[in-house]
């Protein structure tokens, strides 16, 4: 999730990152907040709905067992 | 309910540009394929409404692992179009009943969209999360030392109360500064909410999350200042280049983000 190398120049050399090195957090915060938002006749638009916040609600909970449950899965 | 399909709509760009893609899958591993229509391009994938109706998908979006999954095979069709054309993002999971709808989509929205892919195009976006150590202005939280009795406690625990109030402020001060001057080379800014310590995996007060589109021109510029900004107990973490998904819609007023940022860390 850290970056131990400076970035920087680094970074606008080599490009972007492949999807697996891109924290999930990060990625959230712009897939879930931003992006055009485009409503109407769709099955669903995650913008008619506050999503982004149950979203990061699962996202934090699971963070937090796995930090006191060893070994669970997010359960029921 | 039967296998209903839906089309799922990643992103839109400009036909005359639009990449070929060869071999690319979307979420649920499904093929992707561009829609051009009215001069522009939308990139989409057939998925099963059985998943990605409105009602299973209140519940997976609770689901961290498929949130994951279908977040990155969204962000992978993304960079494939974004590597070769000003892309302009759509939100995850954004599914039409059929290809119609999303062919009326680029017909209705066509200058918006042309609007959007003019703004962005030559530009990257950049993020850049700002981390202070609250220890580097205040004493860190009493150890346990049960000895004393408890007025002696609350005292000092008031005490650092107070300091950490102080260090919290003197730390946004930092953090505005920092938006502000990075906001000096970018053509547009934006904050997100600051992260949860519990997802950086820190201890540190994140008091930015900024979003900043750049002149891929001026990207390095960006790099060495972000390394500059620097040191005095303040991280400064550079992520990118990203597809323009914090450019592309209207830009609303943030609410308080200094206190909701404040909420997540204290």
């Amino acid at each position: 999730m850290t970056y131990s190398e400076p970035r920087g120049d680094v970074l606008a050399r080599e490009g972007r990152l492949p999807s697996e090195r891109v924290a999930l957090v990060d990625l959230l915060d712009r897939l879930l907040a931003g992006g055009v938002v485009v409503s109407g006749d769709l099955v669903l638009s995650i913008a008619d709905i506050d999503l982004v916040r149950i979203s990061l609600r699962a996202l934090v909970m699971s963070v937090r067992e796995s930090d006191t449950i060893v070994g669970a899965r997010r359960g029921e | 309910m039967n296998d209903v399909v839906g089309t799922y709509l990643y992103a839109v760009a400009l036909a005359r540009d639009a990449p070929p893609l060869e071999g690319l899958t979307g979420v649920a591993g499904g093929p992707v394929w561009a829609i051009s229509h009215a001069g522009l391009a939308a990139y989409v994938s057939a998925v099963s409404l059985t998943e990605f109706g409105e009602e299973p998908l209140r519940e997976s979006l609770e689901d961290l692992d498929w949130l994951g999954e279908t977040a990155r095979a969204h962000h992978r069709v993304v960079e494939a179009v974004a590597e070769k054309t000003p892309t302009a993002p759509v939100r995850l999971v954004t599914v039409y009943r059929d290809e119609a709808q999303v062919r009326e989509l680029l017909e209705q929205r066509h200058d918006d969209f042309v609007e959007v892919l003019s703004r962005i195009a030559g530009h990257d976006e950049w993020g850049v999360k700002v981390f202070v150590a609250p220890s580097a202005a205040a004493p860190a939280e009493e150890t346990a030392a049960p000895s004393s009795p408890g007025t002696a406690y609350l005292k000092r625990r008031q005490a650092s109360l107070q300091t950490r109030e102080e260090a919290w402020h003197q730390a946004v001060a930092r953090a505005e500064r920092i938006h502000d001057t990075l906001s000096a080379v970018a053509v547009a800014s934006c904050r997100h909410r600051a992260q949860d310590p519990q997802l950086t995996g820190r201890e540190e007060w994140m008091v930015l999350n900024g979003a900043y589109l750049v002149d891929a021109a001026r990207a390095q510029e960006l790099g060495r200042l972000v390394q500059e900004l620097r040191g005095e107990g303040v991280d400064v973490e550079l992520t990118g280049p990203w597809a323009p998904y914090s450019f592309t819609t209207p830009v609303e007023p943030l609410e308080s983000s200094e206190s909701e940022a404040r909420d997540d860390v204290l």
